[in-house]
């Protein structure tokens, strides 16, 4: 015996995995970018000086601030790019996730201090 | 039974905000494993979800008050600099860690690497956060989304554990004081 159509669950459709990559892939630069402008300012006095953006913090407050918004602003431009495209999923994990592990690496003085 | 008000706010910082993120991001990591399950084995139920949502949302909210809370109320302490010729650096953490070679490295690599891989937490959470509140049960259908989820939310715990050490080290070593003196109780008299 078959079920008339009408009663048989049908899982819906999905929605396009562009928004989530763009999510993950925005999280991953902001990270890594927060791991390069650490390195950069460390080396450079005049950055340093550049990225005070709020003196009793110090630089910490200018690195944050620009890390942050490279985050946001590759997430805004990335979802208007991608918001109703299918992606590959699995590069864009792996890359997000490799700039994940190198921010952790980036961030950590002795080897930023390599650089 | 006294506290100065740098004390209360480091407690707020590290207790409040810190902690209470590391306590909840145990439940959250075993959350995403067990909700996001490929269907139809995963328990992804409407409820389920919205829980799930509701608790990396405040999981997010615990994360941004603890980075900023961190860097634009306690840090300033934290690196006032010593006037000149100061022989008592205890009111001032940064130089008194750096006074001391036994104790240089807390700071150099203690609060450098804190003071950078925190704001790490807040990135990876938001992500999740924004993730499964759009996709909702579809994420259970969703599974390369899942595990890079689970990396998401490992990866902020890790950071998060990396600075609450070197958080409670640096409280140890030289911690952050001053301010007004609260007065919580009064003690009896020996």
């Amino acid at each position: 015996m078959t079920l008339p159509k009408e009663l048989i669950q049908q899982d819906p459709p999905l929605h396009p995995n562009g928004p989530a990559a763009a999510a993950i892939l925005a999280a991953g630069i902001g990270s890594i970018s927060l791991a390069i402008i650490t390195i950069a300012a460390d080396q450079s006095a005049g950055l340093k000086t550049l990225l005070t953006f709020y003196k009793p913090t110090g630089p910490l407050s200018g690195v944050t601030t620009t890390a942050l918004g490279v985050w946001v602003l590759t997430w805004l431009i990335l979802d208007r790019l991608w918001h109703r495209r299918e992606l590959p999923l699995r590069k864009i994990n792996i890359a997000s996730i490799a700039l994940l592990f190198l921010s952790f690496l980036g961030t950590f003085p002795p080897i930023g201090d390599l650089f | 039974m006294e506290i100065t008000t740098h004390s209360l706010w480091t407690l707020i910082h590290g207790m409040g905000f810190g902690a209470l993120y590391l306590l909840a991001g145990s439940l959250a990591l075993f959350t995403v494993y067990q909700r996001l399950q490929p269907a139809p084995l995963g328990l992804s139920s409407l409820e389920n979800n919205r829980f799930l949502g509701a608790y990396l949302s405040l999981m997010t909210a615990l994360a941004w008050l603890a980075v900023l809370s961190g860097t634009y109320i306690i840090y300033p302490w934290y690196r006032f600099p010593a006037p000149l010729g100061t022989a008592n650096l205890q009111p001032y953490p940064r130089a008194l860690l750096l006074a001391h070679p036994a104790t240089s490295a807390w700071h150099s690599v203690g609060m450098e690497w804190k003071e950078h891989v925190a704001w790490l937490v807040p990135i990876a959470i938001t992500a999740t956060a924004f993730v499964v509140l759009r996709y909702g049960r579809e994420l259970s259908r969703h599974p390369q989304l899942r595990t890079v989820l689970l990396v998401f939310v490992s990866s902020s715990l890790i950071a998060a554990g990396i600075a609450a050490f070197f958080g409670a080290m640096l409280d140890k070593n030289a911690p952050v004081d001053g301010g007004q003196t609260i007065h919580i109780a009064g003690g009896e008299r020996q």
